[in-house]
């Protein structure tokens, strides 16, 4: 369904707090029926998101060992 | 005597003050990846990041008497990280004259094709997006943010920290955090689509 594009701006300014679950419940309906007529917008909201998601992924859970080693011998403690 | 002897932040906390060893083991064991994580996103640079590892655990075992214990034990050392990390900055900053806030790499920035920021390539499947390169390419996208937006976006999105304890690590309000993080995670939209529209494309 195409639309004029009045509102993506505005819809916009709200994506963060959309994919966050932080957006109140007015706004939320409002930009989700935006969103249901807007190809643009749902791109947009869909590649936030998995920008997000892949960068979450890169959370580190562990040290390089040669890093964990020599912070273990600055602190004087023993492993 | 297993590792598994604190209850909680609390005991934990107590250890550290009595410089007990397994409590020492425990912080380091529970923090070290997260905050070389913070450090090396923040600077670029392995050696840098290792100094403000090595500097954040030593100051902090010096400070814990002065630990009021209004935050989370994690969120205070964090603080001291990102702190540490922003010395470097400003000693490279003193070295290279270039503006704290500028990104740290010197490489020109791309600029995203119009075109390409809105094709979906949020459903291309996860070894067309976590290759070896496309991960390179998020380390540079991540490195061309202005500084203050890049630590609000490790610490929420990579780190998954809450709004609030961003916002007492950085040293500014909840909404400022969002602020921030709102501009970080528009501006790496718009250079990972840029990189990856062709394989959608195509």
């Amino acid at each position: 369904m195409e639309h004029e594009h009045t509102h993506c701006e505005e819809i916009l300014s709200y994506i963060s707090d959309y994919v966050d679950g932080e957006l109140e419940a007015a706004l939320c309906a409002e930009l989700e029926t935006h969103l249901a007529g807007c190809r643009d917008c749902r791109v947009l909201v869909d590649t936030v998101r998995k920008t997000i998601t892949l960068y979450h992924a890169q959370a580190a859970t562990e040290l390089p060992s040669g890093v964990e080693e020599r912070l273990y011998r600055v602190l004087k403690i023993e492993r | 005597m297993g590792e598994a002897a604190f209850a909680g932040e609390a005991d934990l906390l107590e250890g550290l003050r009595a410089g007990d060893a397994a409590a020492y083991r425990r912080f380091v064991d529970e923090n070290s990846a997260s905050v070389y994580s913070l450090a090396l996103k923040l600077l670029g640079d392995e050696q840098e990041a290792e100094d403000v590892l090595q500097e954040t655990f030593l100051s902090a075992f010096r400070a814990i008497d002065r630990f009021e214990g209004r935050s989370k034990l994690s969120t205070w050392l964090y603080r001291i990280a990102y702190n540490a990390s922003l010395m470097h900055l400003r000693k490279r900053e003193r070295m290279t004259t270039f503006s704290l806030d500028q990104p740290y790499g010197d490489e020109e920035q791309a600029r995203p094709v119009a075109g390409d920021l809105l094709v979906d390539w949020s459903t291309l499947p996860d070894d067309r997006l976590l290759t070896a390169e496309a991960r390179q390419e998020m380390d540079r996208a991540i490195a061309q943010l202005p500084q203050s937006l890049r630590a609000a976006f490790i610490l929420r999105d990579i780190q998954g920290l809450s709004g609030a304890e961003t916002a007492e690590i950085l040293g500014i309000s909840v909404q400022a955090v969002k602020n921030r993080l709102h501009r970080a995670r528009l501006s790496l939209r718009d250079r990972l689509s840029s990189y990856f529209a062709e394989w959608a494309v195509a």
